[in-house]
């Protein structure tokens, strides 16, 4: 497979940014090396897909939308009615996928080279994640382990919360960049330290 | 404007793509009744007050909704996914 390359180039430039000398609000950190498949279930084959889906990943996935798990490196949630994104540093993802998931039960995409992984993690990651998604945020409405499909700016956007103050997004990798310059400038007034 | 999604929950409505009025009845593909098929195409009853229309979650989850909104006011009423409410073909069935 070819190496991976980083789309953020030249915008990746890690230290301390913005507002920082008052603290570091949060940490922005691009998780490389992983693959992205998303996996998508006819509409009888929900259940199976799920179990095929744990199967594969060790993660049991509770069938309730926007339901997810993660450990470590490894995530799962879903974004629409039998559609899950599966995420693993492994590099046979798709392929122990595709195994499990056969024809019969669904579809097995590879977003891997499509998309761009973000971590934003720390005390403001709410706050400045408000400013370019119009979705709620608190814990209440946006549980640990559930993910979301939605905007910033019009470009789709897949979320998923990690923790109380974390949050994995998966965007286009062609928007990349611009997502980057734009996340940190809504993150200078909380400092942000970028690693 | 929100519109609470089945799956995903409240959204603005910049997340959604409006689909047209969801009254429609499309005429038999065999039949080639002009005015049926005007009818179709064209004529819209516009009621000011409660409405059925298609709208996509295009910005979300993708699906194909079937809202309920008085045109007067946007108070929204009901919402549901269009493949469980409409016709007999059903949009995620395999072919
Ligand atoms: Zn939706």
């Amino acid at each position: 497979m070819a190496e991976p390359q980083s789309a953020l180039g030249h915008a990746f430039v890690p230290g301390d940014h913005g507002n920082a000398a008052g603290g570091i609000g949060i940490t922005l950190h691009e998780r490389a090396a992983l693959s992205i498949v998303q996996v998508t279930a006819w509409r009888e084959t929900i259940p199976a897909v799920v179990t095929a889906i744990s199967n594969v990943t060790g993660l049991n996935v509770p069938d309730k939308p926007g339901a997810g798990r993660s450990a470590g490196e490894k995530s799962v949630f879903g974004f629409a009615p039998g559609r899950y994104f599966v995420v693993a540093q492994a590099s046979d993802l798709e392929e122990r996928l595709r195994s499990a998931v056969h024809l019969e039960a669904g579809t097995v995409i590879n977003l891997t080279h499509g998309r761009t992984a973000i971590r934003v993690k720390g005390p403001w990651s709410e706050w400045v994640l408000s400013k370019l998604f119009a979705i709620d945020f608190s814990e209440h409405a946006f549980p640990v382990g559930f993910g979301r499909a939605t905007l910033h700016h019009d470009i789709h956007t897949n979320i998923q919360r990690i923790d109380e103050e974390t949050f994995d997004l998966y965007v286009f990798r062609t928007f990349a960049r611009s997502f980057w310059l734009t996340l940190g400038h809504a993150a200078a007034e909380v400092g942000y330290r970028v690693e | 404007m929100i519109i609470k999604c089945p799956y995903c929950g409240p959204r603005d409505v910049i997340e959604f793509t409006y689909q047209g009025d969801a009254t429609r009845q499309r005429p038999d593909p065999a039949s080639s009744d002009q005015i049926a098929w005007n009818a179709y195409v064209y004529d819209r009853a516009n009621p000011m007050g409660s409405h059925r229309e298609f709208w996509l979650h295009s910005g979300g989850c993708r699906q194909h909704l079937i809202v309920t909104r008085d045109m007067a006011t946007h108070v929204i009423s009901s919402v549901g996914f269009a493949r469980d409410t409409t016709g007999t073909a059903k949009s995620g069935d395999r072919p």
